[in-house]
């Protein structure tokens, strides 16, 4: 403790040159912050993906439909539980810049493969009961002051034209990390209304509750083949897959990180090993002077890296905190990122890794501080 | 006493047949050879030699700075030409005070902190050690200077806290290297007179080399340093 001071009148000797030091710090472990919130954000739908369902889409792409036919004969083969099927509206309210996911939901099946809301089931009666109704999550609520009975017109994009809807019910996620900004319309509202010939009894992708996650790799590749050489053949894939590749087709969010988290760190060293560097050899004299008067190599060491850890560790957690900072106001993408936070583990992470660039920029100058040659270094240079 | 024939007897520092010999690529430079030299408790000695005579080479061996390339050097029982780095380092703490022509004070630190800096290192208490430090600031006449930062002291005040810095921990004898190279006459002569009254009224032996003909006066003896041993010049005032 007696220490302690003797470390800070070091650190603020050359105040500039240390604020700047921390800066680069805090810089970098923002932007290591911003990464990390925007790879969860893209990786959510791995994240929360259920292991025991399958999603079916058209073998074409994921925009082309699939008939609604498919849905009895999908709760036919063995080993499927359940079958629910999900359409995208792509509707808009009020302004393009409001996006937020509007699914067409078949509400007779529709919980029975998605359990993990938490619903109120006179709200969830209330929804049933009306085919104009909607139910939309608490997040996606609270962004536009919605209440239950609100009237909600969205122009259509897909289904033309402008359309009401009542809302019925807001929904809650049992974990944090559920997406809770989704806007359920029912699929016979909006099938009925759609031409007999053309458009009606088309489905956008369909959702599988398999019996056993075991059978999930098989039971999609007999779906597939059921469905081979029919005009509308399907690509089947466990949810998990599908939402990674979902994130893939943004890009490759991970070697992105990676490599510019990579150059900012290997930077980072470069610039605070180099400042450490510098510091030390200011201080050639009076570090020979303390070694004179009895203070030990590893003394000189230990006090070299803890000026290099604390710069590390201000820095790291000033970034960090300023990273945390920005996830406060909620997901500026409104909707796209739902998920869009940083989490305690993420920081204590980061900070460890503060830590380490602290330690490793340090060594090296601490290292040949405590090898100084006392006689040498008291010479005149 | 003072001897440079080696023939001393339990005297408090007893350097026999010191020999030191720098290597520069492949040639070697002998600085040092079969120096002897006994110095007692209380006494104070001036070095005296051109320069790259091996002075500072000298008190540095002395001090266990740097270790000799042949011969022994006894303070107390202590035998310190083959004690480890680590060891010689808790010797250094506990039995020399230094004080160099430059770069004695750390500028980041007030007066009472730098003459604070040897305490850190042993078990003595806030209290305790204030009152160390406070004690030697006044010994050396700068009481009144203590949170004073070294760009805030005269170069004679500073060399003054850097005495003061050498004694707080008591050590058993001060090795000062031209403590006066840097100063005009008169804060040369507040120092001298410094070392000259820790010499006469504590009881301190001092090891000091210089320049100066009238800081070696002042000495019990002045030593000249020639070819690599010491040749006893004239007798100082007092011997
Ligand atoms: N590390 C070293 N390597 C090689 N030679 C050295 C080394 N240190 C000192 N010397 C040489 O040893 C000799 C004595 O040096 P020293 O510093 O002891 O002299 P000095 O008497 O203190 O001189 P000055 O009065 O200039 O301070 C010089 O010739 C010097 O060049
Ligand atoms: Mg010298």
């Amino acid at each position: 403790m007696k220490y302690v001071r003797l470390l800070r009148v070091n650190l603020f000797r050359k105040k500039i040159r240390t604020l700047l030091t921390i800066g680069s710090f805090a810089v970098a472990m923002f932007l290591f912050g911003l990464l990390i919130i925007i790879r969860l954000a893209f990786n959510q739908g791995v994240a929360v993906a259920g292991a025991d369902r399958l999603i079916v889409t058209n073998r074409m792409s994921l925009i082309q439909p699939l008939p609604l036919s498919y849905d009895s004969r999908l709760s036919a083969i063995s080993g499927v539980k359940q079958v629910t099927h999900v359409s995208w509206f792509g509707g808009v309210y009020q302004d393009e810049h409001n996006f937020f996911p509007q699914f067409v939901i078949d509400v007779d099946t529709w919980r029975q493969v998605y359990g993990e809301y938490q619903i109120s089931p006179g709200e969830w009666k209330a929804f049933v009961g009306d085919k104009q109704g909607v139910m939309v999550g608490r997040a996606l609520a609270d962004r536009f002051g919605w209440k239950v009975g609100d009237r909600i017109p969205i122009r259509g994009t897909i289904y033309p034209g402008t359309w009401e809807f009542n809302l019925r019910g807001i929904y809650d996620g049992s974990r944090d990390t559920a997406d809770t900004s989704q806007f359920w319309i029912h699929y016979d509202y909006i099938n009925e209304s759609q031409s007999a010939r053309f458009a009606r009894n088309y489905v956008g992708w369909y959702v599988v509750k398999v019996a056993s996650p075991d059978d999930s790799i098989h039971l999609a590749k007999t779906i597939d083949a059921t469905f081979a050489n029919s005009p509308w053949e399907t690509k089947t894939d466990t949810e998990k897959a599908f939402a990674a590749g979902f994130a893939k087709q943004i890009g490759n969010i991970e070697l992105l990180i990676l490599s510019v988290g990579g150059v900012v760190f290997f930077t980072l060293l470069l610039v605070t090993g180099n400042t450490m560097a510098i510091s030390v050899r200011e201080r050639t004299g009076e570090l020979a002077v303390l070694r004179a008067i009895g203070y030990s190599p590893r003394f000189v060491l230990l006090f070299v890296m803890a000026e290099s850890i604390v710069i590390a560790l201000v820095g790291g957690a000033l970034g960090l905190m300023l990273a945390k900072g920005m996830t406060m106001g909620g997901d500026p993408t409104h909707g796209l990122l739902p998920m869009f936070y940083l989490p305690p583990q993420q920081m204590a992470f980061g900070l460890v890794l503060a830590l380490v660039v602290g330690v490793l920029a340090g060594v090296l100058p601490a290292f040949s501080a405590s090898r100084l040659k006392v006689v040498d270094a008291l010479r005149r240079i | 006493m003072i001897r440079v024939d080696g023939r001393g007897e339990n005297s408090l520092i007893a350097v026999r047949n010191l020999g030191k010999t720098y290597r520069r690529g492949n040639q070697d430079i002998p600085v040092l050879q079969g120096l002897n030299l006994d110095v007692d408790a209380g006494d104070s000695v001036a070095f005296m030699g051109p320069s790259g005579s091996g002075k500072s080479t000298l008190l540095n061996l002395l001090g266990g700075l740097d270790v000799p390339t042949t011969g022994s050097i006894r303070v107390g029982g202590d035998e310190i030409t083959h004690m480890s780095a680590g060891r010689l380092t808790t010797w250094r703490a506990r039995h020399v005070g230094f004080v160099f022509q430059m770069f004695n004070l750390l500028p980041v630190l007030t007066a009472f902190q730098n003459v604070e800096l040897p305490l850190l290192l042993t078990r003595l208490s806030r209290a305790e050690r204030r009152d160390h430090v406070e004690t030697a600031l006044s010994v050396v006449g700068l009481a009144d200077r203590m949170h004073h930062y070294p760009r805030e002291l005269s170069g004679g005040q500073e060399q003054r806290v850097a005495i003061a810095r050498a004694i707080v921990t008591d050590p058993t004898f001060l090795l000062c290297d031209e403590p006066t190279g840097d100063l005009d006459r008169s804060s040369a002569d507040e120092v001298l007179d410094l070392l000259a009254q820790l010499v006469a009224e504590y009881g301190k032996t001092v090891l000091l080399v210089t320049h100066d003909p009238r800081a070696a006066e002042r000495a019990h003896m002045l030593l000249h340093l020639d070819k690599g041993v010491l040749v006893e010049a004239q007798s100082g005032a007092h011997a």
